[in-house]
């Protein structure tokens, strides 16, 4: 029965990677940029939330309501000011994120030290159903899950529903036709790294209270998301958290058959979605 | 005049593809531009659209200069370019094609109902993706999308290119109705028959260069051929 129980947690912990992954899918989708920096501004935004509850003496559920704002300001500015001028060739945006990448990390490290950092839910962390006698579902993991739909379901229907939406989507198309209609490329790809960063705030917050973090822990997430998304096709929201979910199940099953293959058991599934079925679980099946 | 071309030259890279051209169309007016394959007519709209600025020369629209103004600013002063290929958003559906190209919020005649009444066959394709249009529909699309923005000064380019002699008879009557609604159009065509018939004047260029114009009902065949294929006689497809 242990085996059910590594699923269900797989699946839990599956939301977690949708959420980390949703944003660096929406921001390849409309301006075919590939932010290598994507874990460590979630990284970054955890230890603001470590700030707000060190000096503010703030929750991590209330620091949300400031981090991801502030976040979503960075990714505007960022976007604007520096990565805008990179788009035009395929490997400056490439070096731009890897080079704050680096930046953050060290930044962190010099601001925060190498220690382990943590941020403190209270007793919601360590509760858990009893479902069956062997197996038991938290109430965080679960939190995350309905997290990871609920902003997944929003940014769905922003993307399908609403003009913003349509303007992404136009952009992600064809970006010169999208000036045609009026649409400021510059600003819309300025609002697509805000709502990616504000993504990224919110998972980098789950992740923070889930487990413990340090200023190197973002690139390991960011090898997740991508997985997750590959997995669930690139495009796709809803198969990105297909991808999160059949990654998370995947590591739980590898870990359970043994502790240390659990990560290997998630690449190695990534690597046979590649091998098998390139366009992901849910992606079109010719690329657009 | 609502749009003037001075004495532009515009470059791609080191390629240069005006020569020195002056163009001026008044409002209400529809002017056709034609001329051979690679004569520069696309480039001209694409200088008068903001996809391309010149880099000598001045670019006015009613009387004010278009220096530095980005595409996406012309469209809200009135300026809508139809580009060649027709460039329809595949993963929208005609009503989200039609629908952004009215988020720019200009007041004027034409609406959603309005699209639709002038391109009938659109309308029972609203809910399909722009993608699985055929090329007919597209161009309808293209045409309507363009209009949303209720602009003052349509650019066409290259209407006709590919599509069956049947639908470019429907498309053609359109842009009498669009002039009719005192839109100005500005039109580059390979047909020129078609572009002559439909237009108050006309422009042909000849390698980057204004090789005649005037108003259509002066310029007599043998003046249009020496000036689409130079005056040397040779003859280019």
């Amino acid at each position: 029965m242990n085996w059910v129980n590594a699923i269900v947690q797989g699946v839990l912990v599956g939301g977690l990677y949708a959420l980390f992954a949703a944003g660096l899918s929406l921001v390849f989708g409309v301006m075919r940029l590939v932010n290598l920096a994507h874990g460590d501004f979630a990284i970054l935004a955890a230890y603001l939330a470590v700030l707000l509850a060190d000096h503010g003496g703030l929750s991590p559920w209330l620091s949300i309501l400031l981090v991801v704002p502030t976040m979503a300001l960075v990714g505007f500015v960022l976007q604007v000011l520096v990565l805008n001028y990179t788009l035009d060739s395929a490997l400056a945006p490439l070096l731009a994120t890897f080079g704050l990448a680096i930046i953050i990390q060290n930044a962190l490290l010099e601001s925060f030290s190498a220690n382990l950092q943590g941020l403190d839910a209270g007793s919601i962390e360590t509760e858990s159903i009893q479902v069956t006698t062997d197996v038991a579902v938290g109430w965080f993991p679960l939190l995350t899950l309905i997290a990871a739909v609920g902003v997944l379901a929003v940014l769905q229907l922003v993307i399908s529903r609403t003009a913003l939406g349509r303007a992404l989507r136009a952009t992600s198309d064809d970006g010169r036709a999208a000036q045609l209609v009026g649409i400021d490329n510059r600003r819309l790809y300025g609002i697509a790294m805000a709502i990616s960063l504000a993504t990224a705030a919110i998972a980098g917050i789950f992740l923070g209270i889930r487990t413990t973090f340090d200023p190197s822990a973002g690139p390991v997430r960011l090898i997740f998301a991508f997985e997750a998304v590959i997995i669930g096709g690139l495009g796709s929201l809803w198969g990105t958290l297909v991808g999160g979910i059949v990654l998370g199940v995947a590591q739980a099953i590898g870990a359970e058959i043994n502790p240390g293959w659990g990560i290997l058991a998630g690449h190695l599934v990534f690597l046979a979605v590649l091998i098998v079925r390139p366009t992901g679980l849910l992606g079109k099946t010719a690329p657009a | 005049m609502l749009l003037e071309l001075e004495g532009v030259d515009a470059f791609y890279g080191d390629f240069q593809a005006l020569f020195d051209v002056s163009v001026s169309v008044g409002e209400g007016e529809t002017v056709a531009i034609i001329g051979a394959n690679g004569a520069g007519k696309s480039t001209l709209l694409a200088t008068g659209a903001g996809l391309l600025q010149p880099r000598s020369g001045e670019v006015r629209f009613d009387g004010e200069p278009l220096r530095r103004i980005a595409a996406h600013r012309r469209v809200r002063l009135g300026i809508s370019l139809v580009p060649e290929g027709r460039r329809i958003f595949p993963s929208l559906t005609v009503e989200e094609n039609l629908r952004v190209g009215g988020r720019v919020r200009r007041a004027g005649p034409w609406t959603l109902s309005r699209v639709y009444e002038l391109f009938p066959l659109l309308e029972p394709l609203a809910g399909r993706w722009g993608g699985a249009l055929s090329g007919g529909e597209q161009q309808a699309l293209a045409i309507g999308r363009a209009l949303m923005s209720n602009p003052r000064l349509v650019l066409l380019d290259e209407l006709s290119l590919g599509l069956a002699p049947v639908v470019i008879d429907a498309l053609y009557e359109v842009i009498g109705e669009i002039a009719a609604e005192g839109t100005t159009v500005v039109l580059v065509e390979q047909d020129t028959s078609r572009a002559l018939a439909v237009a108050d004047r006309a422009y042909c260029l000849l390698e980057g260069r204004v090789s005649l114009h005037g108003s259509t009902s002066e310029l007599t065949r043998e003046r249009i051929v020496e000036a689409y294929f130079g005056g040397t006689g040779k003859r280019r497809t």
